[in-house]
């Protein structure tokens, strides 16, 4: 009976020990989505003129930024 | 909305480096990380040329291809991004980008554990948009502002376009018009894989 008692001892130890040695489950693997960029940040940083999670306002928000800060011709020349 | 693009326009680079300084100082990037810097083609030859390079988020990105981990992504708008949490720093994407775009640091936010460090779009990455985990892993969220990369931005010459893919080749095509000169752009086949200037008639685009 002591015997036996001893085994089952040893051998949930053993158990035991092998669980600790384990790895810890992998669940976080994978690229988790990114949410759309016309969601907005919610900052104070973010520039005035567009509407947060309204796709069309960010698109039309960005092309005049991009025509007014990146195009002189349209600021220099009238056609 | 057509997909983002990069174009450097070298009729008016001057080699002025506001681009990379815009870069480091927007995004509080490491020292020994250049997410963009400035090439001279043909340094102290006259006519010399300098381009500013950076990841050209391409069409057909070789990093993607890769990548073991399958850790870069690509948004609605062209961006290509990568999720540092499963990027292993293999430097695979290193060897493949034909820009030399992916960078690795050994220290820092940005490089704890080795990870690959790369230019953004000013997009951010797949942590909530404008949250402190997105700057310090990724830097700052530009287009969630509405704003333009900040390298572009900051261009002193307007050399560097950046934004709507449609908007910056009307924008640039406006200029060759008008100066008649000066329509090679370095790294546009390569990357966005159309046969235009700069390109050779039947090369690798």
């Amino acid at each position: 009976m002591t015997h036996r008692l001893h085994f089952i001892a040893i051998a949930a130890l053993a158990l035991g020990t092998l669980t600790a040695c384990g790895e810890k489950p992998q669940t976080g693997a994978g690229i988790r989505s990114d949410a759309v960029p016309y969601a907005g940040t919610g900052s104070n940083f973010t520039e005035p003129g567009w509407k947060a999670g309204d796709k069309a306002s960010w698109e039309a928000q960005l092309k005049a930024r991009q025509q007014y800060g990146q195009n002189e011709y349209t600021r220099t020349q009238t056609k | 909305m057509a997909r983002m693009k990069f174009i450097c326009d070298a009729e008016r680079c001057i080699e002025c480096n506001g681009c990379v300084t815009a870069c480091k100082n927007e995004h509080e990037v490491p020292w020994g990380v250049n997410r963009r810097r400035v090439v001279t083609l043909n340094d102290g030859v006259p006519g010399e040329k300098s381009i500013s390079v950076a990841c050209m988020h391409c069409s057909d990105a070789p990093c993607m291809a890769v990548c073991p981990v399958n850790c870069f992504y690509r948004t609605e708008e062209g961006v290509v991004l990568h999720d540092k949490d499963v990027c292993i720093g293999c430097g695979y994407c290193s060897y493949a980008c034909p820009f030399g775009a992916p960078q690795f640091s050994s220290q820092g936010t940005f490089g704890v554990r080795g990870k690959m460090d790369k230019c953004t779009f000013c997009a951010g990455g797949p942590e909530t948009h404008g949250s402190q985990a997105e700057f310090e892993k990724y830097g700052r969220n530009r287009l969630a502002e509405g704003k333009l990369p900040a390298c572009a931005e900051m261009c002193s010459t307007k050399a560097l376009l950046a934004g709507d893919g449609d908007v910056v080749a009307d924008i640039f095509r406006n200029r060759v018009v008008q100066r008649g000169k000066g329509a090679e752009v370095w790294g546009w086949g390569t990357a966005y894989g159309s046969q235009q200037a700069g390109q050779p008639a039947g090369g690798k685009s």
